[in-house]
């Protein structure tokens, strides 16, 4: 039995030097996910500001009426437009949608592979953080207010601070969602960490190895982010007393 | 972490025994399972929500030799062999061509069809010959293939041994996502067999088979090592079908020019 192991392990990895793929693999996963993560949180900052003004202003706005009022109206709808859209059909048709028709120039599958995961995910860090923005309670806002705060500076010094403590668990999700949604990138012709095993298992024809290796490496990776979360909450937990 | 390795090795563990135990079962006598790709044409594809193709139309007729039941299971061409292997499937049949390392991991039947690896490229493209490949490549240019084709196989080996280096091929889920990529210039050149070739380059305008063709290969069913019986049975069907002209009537059915 274990010389069996020993020999399907040698035939998965070592010949052929099949466990350099498994490692560009990894890189082509870790720079998706991380250029990615970073689009998204930049789409996702941009729009949850644009709804979360848009809702807590609604009355105040169409009060004033005027050109302001009209310019939020069509930022805002714009914005719902992109969430339904992007949270309405899966990622894996995304992808296909941005690589084989929006791209249909691009030569660098990676970078489309960037777009269409930043894209997506921007969609669910933008619900994300205008939950914890409208969960500061109410009275918070006014406090700022009425200490002669403008509505950017309230937001900035007295709810985005608090909000962000609130979304940390959530976004932390949202990251762990990411680096595994990345494995469908394959579909595009791009050599990430699933399709290295793929490719692996498509030329030694065994299922366990490939597979199994390419499930722990994930897993580790997770692990390596929760953990990094869970001090960085316990961190910002610490003025709480 | 001490903790961790212990719960890691019992989830290894456990993983093994289940797939070793999983090794043992195999499908109901009266049905033959057989596993392919069918986004293959002519050999395999849909046709609404019918299978159909050469190799369709071969394995029923082996089945009704056999008295039984054909199945198809519709699976990633690279999940094949792998399945067969592990008795999931009773053979795995998708304009599958006989190497020594897929030798290795199944047995394969006589040869039932004769394949041949083309090169599509985009009309009035630098690319005139096999030859040219290496020029393209050399240039920055990639080739389109399907993952774990011998197309694949060949054109990712190394220099030495003939391809074109694992970095200079991009590795598509099927033939008309290569094919879809050469339209685009994302590929200079698609490499996959000659017959779905023919209906890819039909279908999209302004694309053309080369005349000298990369390779000839031999197509055959692949069975799994322990099945020795399935292996006779099939051999047998199938040399009775070819002797019948049976074989030749369905590969020119799908195939009008030979």
């Amino acid at each position: 039995m274990f010389d069996d192991f020993y020999s399907q392990f040698k035939l998965n990895f070592i010949d052929e030097n099949r466990w350099v793929s498994l490692l560009k693999g990894l890189g082509t996963t870790l720079e998706i996910t991380f250029l990615a993560l970073i689009l998204g949180l930049v789409i996702g900052i941009v729009i949850a500001a644009i709804r979360s003004t848009y809702d807590k202003n609604q009355s105040s706005l169409k009060k004033k009426g005027g050109f302001g009022y009209v310019v939020m109206r069509i930022l805002n709808f714009i914005c719902n437009l992109y969430l339904t859209i992007i949270r309405g059909t899966p990622v894996v048709v995304q992808l296909m949608i941005a690589y084989f028709i929006i791209f249909a120039n691009a030569k660098d599958g990676t970078l489309v592979a960037v777009f269409a995961f930043g894209l997506n995910s921007g969609a669910y860090v933008a619900e994300i953080f205008r939950g914890g923005i409208m969960s500061v309670d109410n009275g918070q806002f006014e406090a700022g207010r009425s200490l002669g705060f403008n509505y950017p500076q309230t937001m900035i010094h007295i709810i985005i601070p608090q909000a962000f403590k609130t979304v940390l668990p959530t976004l932390c999700n949202e990251f762990i969602v990411l680096i595994k949604e990345t494995s469908v990138a394959g579909y595009v012709g791009v050599m990430d960490l699933t399709k290295a095993g793929d490719i692996i298992r498509g030329r030694t024809f065994s299922a366990f190895m490939p597979l199994i290796a390419v499930a722990l490496i994930y897993l580790l990776l997770v692990i390596i982010l929760s953990s990094l979360v869970k001090r960085l909450e316990r961190r910002l937990r610490k003025n709480e007393r | 972490m001490k903790k961790f390795i212990k719960i890691l090795c019992v989830i290894m563990s456990v993983a093994m025994v289940v797939s070793l135990a999983s090794c043992g079962s195999s499908s109901d006598d009266d049905t033959l399972t057989m596993a392919t790709n069918a986004n293959f044409p002519p050999y395999e594809y849909k046709e609404g929500e019918n299978f159909k193709g050469i190799d369709v139309e071969i394995a029923t007729a082996i089945a009704e030799k056999l008295g039984k039941k054909l199945e198809i299971a519709d699976v990633e061409f690279g999940s094949i062999i792998g399945g067969v292997q592990s008795g999931k499937y009773d053979m795995g049949m998708a304009g599958m061509t006989v190497t020594d390392e897929r030798k290795k991991s199944v047995n394969f039947s006589t040869t039932y069809a004769t394949g041949i690896q083309s090169v599509i490229v985009k009309s009035g493209s630098k690319v005139k010959s096999v030859d040219d490949i290496s020029t393209m490549v050399k240039e920055g240019g990639k080739i389109g293939v399907q993952q774990d084709t011998t197309g694949d196989i060949y054109a990712s080996d190394t220099e030495e041994n003939g391809g074109y280096g694992e970095n200079n091929v991009i590795r598509y889920k099927n033939g008309a996502d290569a094919v879809q990529a050469l339209v685009s210039d994302k590929v200079g050149c698609v490499i996959i067999d000659n017959e779905p070739a023919k209906s890819f380059v039909a279908a999209n305008k302004g694309l053309e088979i080369l005349q000298t063709e990369f390779t000839v290969e031999d197509y055959a069913i692949a069975i799994a090592k322990d099945n020795d019986d399935l292996l006779k049975d099939i051999n047998k069907a199938l040399d009775e079908l070819k002797k019948d002209g049976t074989i030749d009537k369905i590969v020119d059915k799908y195939i009008p020019s030979k």
